[in-house]
């Protein structure tokens, strides 16, 4: 059987293509998340690079066939270095109506549409609010149409597995993917396998599953696709040696987390409360008790920081996670620790908002919150990270700059960061220099706001250590004593001393570097989390052809790095992409007086290269 | 070698250097000087011990004694207590609030921790009022407290701290006053020897805002006929003896009854049983003038900690073989690019 498909995957003719971008787009009972994992694994193993964008509802099961229902997934994947989920879609398969019309906008001229026609009933289409059917009205016009009834070839399909009209229908996910598959000459296996794991206990629905995603392959043998130019090949990518996975952000922030607090020498105590996007991470440090690490659900977002703060004064690492609103709920116990000047790391997955927002949506519009969103003068450390497999570093760092500097640390991701996934390159455990902490042990001379003069962090005596009781709260306390001070120069003092302590982590920070082109010029590009991708390749294509562009990618927000005004001096114009209102170009304004532009997005999804491109010839061509 | 034997804390060892700036005359002092007796009777080792408190005036409580305290922020100090807890289960920890602190801004965590039965002591001085703010009306303040923020009288029913704690699934509620320096002290030990949550209503006078706002139930003149002290497995008198409370025939309500008249005697009094809910429930909703107040263990029955299941799974976890950091990053679907 092997032999056989082998033998007929080598007959067809395929086009070879350095990149393409294929969108799932349904139903969100349609089971497109899953259709796009499963093809982004096949995809990962077949060497290419990618990136994916997976898109979806707030509402867990909007009305079927509606258009706030439909969930998407989408995937760029090439021979060559791959940085954005995609601008425009290459293929895109739609199971129903509603998920054409959402999509259809987003679709490259001339691109691909393959649609389950037999979706396209007159009640589909008034739902998705089509008064004419688009594939007979000639709106399509400007695109290649795949029409094929996967509903029918999946009822035929799964018939032998015996299941009813409606579990049998479910599984016509698993028939576009066995089509898209074939298109793009992928293994089948990893898929296989999956199946097998998750339908082990459940034969039918197994065997139904099997049947529609061999069937889904079968169609593109047997219908000849390839003699439409349907089938192609991309070739491997040119990617670094090491052993790879894909990751989604969230997992490589868990598991980043984990590894700082090894790395700490100290168990971690995630306290989170349930939030969109973020509690993810609570579900996967849920699954890793087995590490030094426990998690809590707290009974609010208030509960939830507050544990994790009492978790850091009783000596573990307090860890706590949401959401933007969530996060301005934890404002005043996030106050507590700086005064106590405890270790804490707190995670925000940005969405949409203000208020609820756009839950299942991405945005960048947190950073003045991160920085500045307290009552007085309250800093802490802000980093954020720019990948999915960027926040496995950018957790480590968190941790490291949280115990070594007795400070709360944000660290910023985004929807889009949480759900996308990437292949990464397994990093070695080993490679990571250990920061362990040290309690303090020693009663002579004690009090709790002894610093360390290098870093000024304050010394950490964990309850249960003899010689050292000591009361520490969120009343101002004596420089010297640590006990309660209503001083007016004492307060001074230790405003001062706590902003000195964070300006001081710059100190310790590489310099920024400039991520591509000159290290002066004509513009900067500066960015900063998830923008890093359409950012990087704008950035590349405009160097490609002669312009005097950089790009500047700051993963640390507060505090700055200490060479970032000097570097900033040296272009004639700055260009900062945000997805939000323009937050980081105020705060790099406000820190350098320097003439930095804004470029908004604040749509709920990642920018476009070509919106960046754009824009950056724009101000070039500005007087 | 010369072997000492340990000379035993007394009360003032648990008492910090920092002066105490309660106003004069505040029923915070005669329960500082209780907790620190209970802690000397205890023999605690301040290093183990925990007081952790939220905001108000009697939050200010960890500052005044020599053990490990945290003063944190307004109502949550049980969930921050829990924290501590959970991140070290061998920690004595106690919780310090107001009737503002713990029902009003803190009441979810409140209700929270005692839910999960998270071990800890929570005192709760209830003293009807808002202290630290200058006198507003508390939602344990009876309806018609003339107050800056209610000049006209509160119209709002006030929550009764036990009857809510029973509510939450508490698995231990008692209840003492501030002037008590024997009965206080005897509840805390109870407390404190009850693993999980146990709650403490402590009614405290606050003098310049509130004062005598027991004093119907306190005043000497008043005592006898308005205070309830139970006992597990004792009668449910007062008044001296001379009267006792029964369940109202045909009811499930308490009554009041002289021994004597109408052929009452001791044998129709209730018996207090701590392990007795429903009982609970009736004695923590009791009032005076019509009834008297109840004080001592109203409820206490053991169950499992929180901090302990907690523990518990994660030796279960890890039990399951060595955590592999390295292991895990390469476990599911990898590809080697050479």
């Amino acid at each position: 059987m092997q032999t056989a498909t082998a033998l007929t995957r080598n007959h067809v003719e395929r086009t070879r293509l350095e990149s393409a971008v294929v969108r799932f787009a349904g139903d969100s009972g349609d089971g497109m998340q899953l259709t796009g994992g499963q093809f982004t694994l096949a995809t990962a193993l077949a060497g290419n690079d990618l990136a994916t964008f997976p898109d979806f509802p707030a509402e867990i099961r909007a009305p079927i066939g509606t258009t706030f229902g439909v969930s998407a997934f989408q995937i760029n994947f090439g021979a060559r270095e791959i940085k954005t989920a995609g601008d425009l879609v290459d293929v895109l398969v739609a199971m129903n109506p509603a998920a054409l019309k959402v999509t259809l906008k987003d679709v490259k001229p001339g691109g691909l549409l393959i649609v389950d026609s037999g979706a396209f009933s007159e009640k589909n289409l008034t739902k998705a609010g089509y008064a004419a059917n688009p594939l007979t009205d000639g709106s399509l016009e400007g695109f290649r149409l795949l029409e094929v009834d996967m509903s029918a070839q999946t009822m035929e399909a799964v018939k032998p597995s015996g299941l009813g009209k409606k579990d049998a229908l479910r599984c016509k996910n698993m028939w576009a993917l066995g089509l898209i598959d074939w298109m793009f000459d992928r293994q089948r296996q990893p898929t296989v396998d999956y199946l097998t794991r998750r339908f082990g206990q459940e034969p039918a629905i197994l065997q139904a599953n099997l049947a529609a995603l061999a069937a889904g392959h079968a169609f593109g043998e047997t219908a000849e696709l390839g003699g439409d130019h349907l089938a192609y090949t991309v070739p491997k990518a040119a990617i670094g040696p090491g052993l790879y996975r894909n990751v989604t952000g969230t997992e490589a922030l868990a598991w980043g987390l984990v590894l700082g607090g090894q790395l700490a020498g100290l168990p971690l105590w995630f306290c989170g409360y349930p939030i969109t996007p973020a509690s993810a991470l609570l579900h996967t440090l849920a699954n890793l008790r087995n590490f030094a690490v426990a998690t809590f659900q707290a009974e609010d977002e208030i509960a939830a920081i507050g544990a994790a703060i009492g978790a850091s004064y009783a000596g573990s690492l307090g860890v706590t996670s949401s959401s933007g609103p969530g996060l301005a709920l934890k404002t005043e116990a996030i106050g507590l620790a700086i005064a106590c000047e405890l270790p804490l790391v707190i995670v925000n997955s940005q969405r949409g908002g203000p208020s609820t927002g756009l839950p299942t949506k991405t945005e960048q519009s947190d950073l003045y919150q991160a920085v500045w969103g307290r009552n007085a003068d309250a800093p802490l450390a802000v980093i954020a990270s720019r990948s999915p497999g960027d926040c496995f570093d950018c957790a480590v760092e968190a941790v490291r700059i949280a115990t070594r500097y007795m400070t709360p640390v944000i660290l910023l991701t985004d929807g889009y960061l949480a759900n996308a996934s990437e292949p990464w390159k397994i990093p070695k455990v080993a490679d990571y220099a250990p920061f362990p902490v040290q309690f303090r042990q020693d009663p002579e001379g004690f009090q709790p706001y002894l610093r360390d003069p290098e870093t000024l962090a304050r010394t950490w005596a964990k309850p249960g250590t003899p010689g050292l009781e000591h009361r520490i709260g969120g009343i101002e306390r004596d420089y010297d004593s640590g006990n309660i001070s209503y001083d007016a120069d004492n307060h001074h003092r230790m405003t001062k001393t706590r902003a000195a302590k964070i300006d001081g982590i710059a100190r310790e920070l590489p310099p920024q570097r400039v991520e591509q082109g000159p290290e002066s010029g004509e513009i900067a590009v500066v960015g900063w989390g998830s923008t890093y991708g359409p950012i990087s390749r704008a950035v590349g294509n405009l160097l490609e052809q002669g312009h005097s562009v950089a790009h500047i990618h700051l993963r640390h927000i507060w505090p700055l790095p200490a060479n970032l005004g000097a570097l900033l001096q040296g272009y004639r114009r700055i260009l900062v992409p945000e997805m939000n209102n323009g937050q980081l170009v105020t705060l790099l304004r406000a820190q350098y007086l320097v003439p930095a532009e804004a470029l908004t997005k604040i749509a709920g999804r990642p920018f476009r290269i070509t919106e960046i491109e754009d824009a950056i010839l724009a101000l070039e061509s500005a007087k | 070698m010369n072997v000492q034997s340990p000379i035993a804390r007394q009360p003032k060892d648990y008492a910090s250097d920092q002066e105490v700036r309660w106003c004069p005359g505040c029923g915070d002092y005669a329960i500082l000087k209780a907790v620190q007796k209970t802690l000397a009777d205890l023999q605690a080792d301040p290093a183990q011990t925990v007081f952790i408190s939220g905001i108000g005036c009697a939050a200010r409580f960890p500052y005044y004694l020599s053990t490990y305290g945290f003063h944190t922020i307004h109502g949550r100090a049980p969930a921050v207590a829990t924290g501590v807890k959970l991140a070290n289960p061998q920690l004595d920890v106690w919780v310090v609030g107001g009737d503002g602190d713990m029902l009003s801004i803190g009441g979810n965590h409140l209700l929270h921790a005692l839910r999960r039965n998270v071990d800890l002591q929570i005192l709760l001085f209830n003293n009807e009022i808002y202290g630290l703010t200058k006198g507003q009306y508390s939602p344990t303040s009876r309806v018609g407290t003339k107050s800056p923020s209610t000049p006209a009288g509160s119209v709002d029913l006030p929550v009764s701290a036990l009857a809510f704690a029973l509510g939450c699934g508490a698995r231990f509620i008692a209840r003492s006053f501030d002037t008590a320096p024997k009965h206080l002290p005897e509840m805390l030990k109870r407390a404190h020897a009850h693993r999980g949550a146990a709650l403490v209503e402590i009614l405290q006078n606050c003098i310049v805002y509130n004062d005598d706002a027991f004093e119907h139930i306190l005043d000497r003149a008043h005592a006898a006929e308005r205070q309830l002290f139970v006992e597990h497995g004792k009668p449910l008198l007062f008044a001296g003896g001379k009267k006792g409370l029964r369940l109202k025939p045909g009811t499930l309500s308490l009554e009041v009854v002289t021994l004597g008249e109408d052929g009452i005697g001791e044998a129709d009094i209730l018996l207090h049983d701590e392990t007795d809910r429903a009982l609970a429930g009736l004695l923590a909703a009791l009032d005076a003038p019509a009834f008297p107040v109840a004080f001592g263990v109203l409820y206490s029955v053991e169950g499992p900690t929180y901090e302990a299941a907690v523990a518990q799974q994660g030796e279960v976890a890890h039990g399951k073989g060595p955590a592999d950091l390295q292991a895990l990053l390469g476990r599911g679907p990898t590809w080697l690019v050479e």
